[in-house]
Order: C-alpha cells, then structure tokens, then sequence
C-alpha cells in the first residue's frame, strides 16, 4: 500500500462523511465548517494527484476567501438561531427529492460505467516545466482569450455587487472631526472646547437623561444628547435646579 | 543543486526529526519572545520589566504559561461547545504549519546526512504559507461566534475583515518577487538574491509586505480585534485556562513565522550579510541558521517597537488605508516590475532601461506633488471657517462670587 492509497482511504471516509453531516447539521455555521473541512480535503488530494497549485489555490480562493464570507454573513445571524424547516414553497419538497433522485442516478450511472486501474496518461508530459509552468502556459497563452473574458466577466459582476449595494449618503452634510474641531475652538466661547459636559450623576440617578449642575446650581441643557431632547424622554430640567445658591449669570456678575 | 533536490534524498526519520525540532523552536521561541517583548517594551516606558524568576526574570514566561494551566477551564453556558473548543485548535495548529517551506539553514550535516532544516521545498511554497494563514483565521472567527456574547463577536468580525483585506495587501506584495525570481518556491526565492536582497531590488513589496504583515497578525497598531479599550479582549474574551493559552501561543508563532516568511523572501533567508560570506564556513554551514535567527530576531524587534510606539488606528482609517493605499500602491509597482523584467528578457538596452525607469521616477514624483497641493488646498479651506466673533473666555469670574457670597 503506497503512502498515496493510505492517504485517501484515510481521508476520503472523513470528507464523504463531513459532506452527508453538512446536510443534517442544524446551525448554518456547524455546516459551513463541515464544507470547509471538505474542501481542504480535496484541495489535500488535488496535491496527492501531482496538482499543487491548484490544491494551494483551492485553499486560498475557496476555503480562505469563499467560504469565509459565508461565514462572516452567518456570523451576524447569531449562535442561538437555527435554520425554520416550514415548507414555505408549496410542493419544493418532492421537486427538490426528484431532483436529487435523478441527479444521483445520472452520477451513479457515469461512476459505474468508470474505468478504474488505469495508469494516468500525459500528466507527466503537462508537469514536464513544472506544475506552475505548465499551467500558466497553458492560461496565458493556448487560453489567453478566455482567462481574458472570464476575468473581464469577473470585473463585470464586482462592479455591478458594487453598483447595487451602494446606498445614497444622507443630504445632510457631516463635518469632518478637523472641521469640528476647529469650529469648537471658533465659535461663539469656547466654554464647549474640550467637548459638551457628561450628563448628571447624582446619589439617586445615574442616567444619561439627567442634567449636569452648572457651579451656580442651574442644571445645564447641553449635558443632554440632542436625540433625547427631540424624543422628549428628558424630565424638566429646571425641577434639578438646586436652590440657596447666589444667581450668577454667564458673565459672572450677580 | 535545489532544495527540493537535496530535501528528496531525506530519510524517514530525518524528517520527523526535523519537525519536531521545528516545534520546540516554535514553543521556546514563543515563551522567549513574551519575556523579550516585555522587558523590550518595559525599557521604552522607562521600565524594568520582569526580572524576578530566574536570571534575567528569563523564565517569567514559563511561570505564567504553568499557571495559565492551572488555571480554571470556563465554558460559557451560550457557547456552542463543540466550535468553542475546535476554536483554538484550529488556531494553534495551522499556525506551525507554514514553517513547513521556511528555510532555516543552508546545506548543513545533519546527524551525518547531508541536508537543508527546512521539511519540504514545495514548487508553490509562498502560497502555501498564504493558504495556512487563512485556514487560521478560522479559529479566530469561529471562536469569536461561538463564545455566545457580544464582544468576542465584534472582535471576531473586525478581525476576520481585518485579516482578508490585509492578505491581498500580503499576496499581491509577494507577486513582485515572484515575477522577479521566477518561482514561488522558498528555494529558488532564496538563490535568486544571491547578489541583491530583494529588500533592495523590491523595497515597495517590503514596505507593503510589512506593513500588512502586522495587520494579518492583529498587533499593535493594528490589534483592532481585540482592542482592550473597547472590546474587553475582542475575539479570547471568553477564553481561559489552556485555550486561552492556545491562543497566545498561535499569536506568537504568528508574529515568528510572518518574520520568517519576510526575511526568506526579503532578506535573502539563512544567507550571510553581504561581506560575512566567509562564517559559513565555520560551524559547517549551520552559521547560517544564527544570522536566518539574527534577522528574525529583528524583524520581532520591530513588532515591539511598533508596539511601544505607535497608537491604535481607528477602524475605518484601518480599513482605507489597505483598500485604497497598500493595494492599488501595489498593483502599479507590480506593472512597473512586471516591466522591467519583460525589458531585462527581451534585452532592452540599457538606455531603454534607464529612460522607463526615470519616466515612472517621474511621474511618480508628479502624482505626489499634484497630490499635496490638492491637499494643502483642501487644508486652507478647512482652515478658512469665516469671520468669527472673538470668544469669550469661560473664566471664572471669581471676585464677584466672593463678593456676592459676603
């Protein structure tokens, strides 16, 4: 037995079992590892069978990218949700179970009509330059009309993602941090230079609606997020104002 | 002769040899370079640094591996048990695994066979590094999913983004040497800069290569993912015990094996600085593994450094930064070697040479001062927000008070 065959009866058995698990796993995540594993298996028989590039790629590409951005959508599905088995489309089911019977029977069909115990023939003579070589040749030039297409094709369907997904950007604009900056510096005082007061927190509260108590006592209104103000969740403030206290005005004087 | 040729011709047992001894220098490294990174980062804050346990407080890092052991294994009640436990695995194992087509020595004797410390000269060997480096992200996502709770998920999020951005960035900074050494194996890389360091001929790729390198292994200022301010510890806040262990050990071997892949790329591997030529000599060929040692050592220097220095980006300056500087930066430096080399093949003359050469110097130049006027214009106008009345100053007016108290 060659380190070859050992290393497909050990494999194979794994990747046919994740493969079948895959379809009766619950969470879209346990899946979408099983398929992971899939595909490092065969990218692993893909280097076994004299084909490295193509087994380094299908890591990269597939495994690496592919199925990564599958997951990085499922991961903002959460890890409690499960996938609803209700039949939402009437009579999917059986169209789904026929075509899986047939699919099967057409595979099983080309499968057994394989002939098996040949020796390979021409990898050698395509390997001759090396295995890169030998495929770069073949992609960048007897193909290079079609790598060319398919690859404008590629850039076709990116940039359309790219078209349909883009959203408008609110009318409003939104000054640069530098703008603000500056302007808080410029403005009328620049009493609100080092940023607008946190709100109040008291021996009772403790809460983002309350105001801050200026020095003089009188609470202060830009201690509160506009957005609460707009909602109307915010109490009166005047009701905090602590009194006893001398009135001073903003210049100070009495 | 090749690599590949000599690695042919290795015994069964010279293999397995060599990668265990490729994992204790991973394990060692690890637990040297956590007490380095801290007494390195501790003297750049004007700080001692451990040095209680043991000479030097060398065996700092062992202490805190064996009571990380101790310590006690948590499983969250919302974590999914099975991918909360494969998590680290994944981690740690696939991060080994590049050093697979590092190699560490020239020809050495080896227990008697003549041999290179290096497991397997792969033709496609720099892409396999690529390939393990992200079947390793999954362990940083899955892990971030499956511990069930908010943070490690954001963490998890960020990073994956993080570290598929900043592979492009990687792989396309690898596509200049390629181009330039014929070949995308570890060897050949290494024998085509027997007269020039590609960090010479390439600088751009270096740049670009070490800067995403520290993106691709979350570090400081890259460590989006697990940006204690505000994400507690992103993706292993969850984690405790031995996989929290498994972890930091991956994020070591990590930082050694992207400062491995960049000196065998860039800096020529195990070879001899220009002028040191004769050491190797000496010790019969395994010199070379001091100064391979010597530039990884280096290259780990700069992270800590870098760590010591610089503040956390913000996310999206992060994300800008790679997708509209590294790599379109990259792809016009790939044109202009891509160039170069068709000119050096067909046998471009000199002059030909030199003209392109200039006329990319030049246009070079354009763009960026074209660029810095836009810029300062930009900046003017920023600067320019109109006629304002004169503040008033809140200062308070304290006479009056006291006054007023009276």
């Amino acid at each position: 037995m060659t380190g070859e065959s050992i290393l497909f009866w050990v494999l194979a058995p794994l990747a046919v079992a994740a493969s079948v698990a895959m379809l009766f796993m619950k969470k879209a995540v346990h899946s979408a590892i099983l398929l992971a594993w899939v595909m490092i298996t065969l990218a692993i028989f893909y280097i076994a069978l004299e084909a490295p590039f193509l087994g380094i790629v299908q890591i990269v590409v597939y495994t690496g990218a592919v199925m990564m951005l599958f997951l990085f959508i499922l991961m903002l599905v959460g890890v409690d949700s499960s996938d609803s088995l209700v039949e939402k489309i009437k009579g999917i089911r059986a169209v789904a179970i026929f075509t899986v019977l047939g699919f099967a029977g057409a595979l099983t069909s080309l499968i057994a009509r394989a002939d098996l115990g040949r020796e390979p023939v021409g990898l050698s003579t395509a390997n001759q330059d090396g295995n890169v070589e030998g495929l770069a040749a073949l992609l960048f030039g007897d193909y290079v009309w079609a790598f060319e297409v398919i690859s404008a094709l590629l850039i076709t369907a990116a940039l359309g993602a790219m078209v349909l997904a883009h959203s408008e950007k609110s009318d409003v604009a939104r000054n640069s941090q530098r703008a603000r900056s500056i302007a808080r510096f410029r403005g009328k005082s620049i009493a609100t230079a080092a940023g607008l007061p946190g709100s109040g927190v008291y021996a009772r509260n403790n809460s983002v609606d309350l105001p801050a108590l200026l020095p003089d006592g009188k609470p202060s209104d830009l201690s509160i997020a506009e957005v609460l103000h707009r909602r109307g969740d915010v109490q009166e403030t005047k009701s905090y104002a602590l009194d006893g206290l001398p009135q001073i005005d903003e210049e100070g004087k009495k | 002769m090749s690599n590949s040729a000599i690695l042919l011709d290795d015994p069964g047992w010279v293999i397995a040899l060599k990668g265990l001894l490729i994992f204790v220098l991973c394990v060692v490294l690890t637990l040297m370079s956590v007490w380095g990174e801290r007494r390195i980062v501790a003297r750049m804050q004007m700080r001692l640094g451990p040095n209680r346990v043991g000479p030097f407080g060398l065996i700092q890092a062992l202490a805190d591996g064996v009571k990380l052991a101790l310590k006690e294994d948590i499983i969250p009640k919302a974590a999914d048990r099975a991918v909360f436990i494969l998590a680290p695995i994944i981690s740690a194992t696939t991060c080994f695994m590049a050093f697979a087509v590092i190699p560490m020595t020239g020809v050495v004797n080896f227990f008697g066979q003549e041999t290179i410390m290096q497991l397997t000269d792969l033709p496609v060997g720099v892409l396999y590094v690529l390939a393990t480096a992200s079947i390793g992200v999954y362990g940083i996502v899955l892990a971030g999913w499956s511990s069930g709770s908010t943070y490690p998920l954001l963490g998890g999020l960020r990073s994956s983004a993080q570290v598929i951005s900043y592979e492009i960035a990687m792989g396309l900074s690898f596509v200049g040497v390629f181009i330039y050494a014929g070949s995308m194996s570890t060897g050949d890389i290494i024998a085509s800069q027997s007269t020039w360091w590609n960090v010479v001929v390439l600088f751009p790729s270096f740049a670009i290569y070490v800067i995403s390198m520290v993106g691709e292994t979350n570090r400081a200022p890259f460590d989006l993912a697990e940006a204690e301010g505000e994400l507690v510890g992103g993706f292993h806040t969850e984690y405790s015990s031995l996989k929290f262990a498994l972890f930091f050990l991956a994020e070591y071997v990590n930082i050694i094996a992207v400062s491995a892949l960049a000196t065998t790329l860039f800096l020529g591997g195990p070879s001899a600085p220009p002028g040191f030529g004769f050491t190797e000599s000496w010790l019969g060929g395994w010199f070379t593994f001091i100064w391979f040692f010597l530039k990884v050592l280096g290259f780990f220097f700069f992270f800590v450094w870098l760590r010591g220095t610089l503040p956390r980006l913000r996310y999206d300056q992060f994300m800008k930064f790679g997708w509209k500087v590294l790599i379109p930066v990259n792809v016009a430096w790939i044109l202009v070697v891509a160039t170069l080399r068709l000119m050096t093949q067909e046998g471009a003359s000199q002059f030909m040479i030199a003209a392109f050469t200039g006329g990319v110097v030049l246009a070079v130049l354009a763009a960026m001062s074209i660029y810095d006027s836009t810029k300062r214009k930009a900046e003017e106008r920023a600067h320019d927000v109109g006629e304002m009345p004169e503040p008033t100053f809140p200062v308070p007016a304290l006479p009056t008070i006291k006054k007023a108290v009276e």
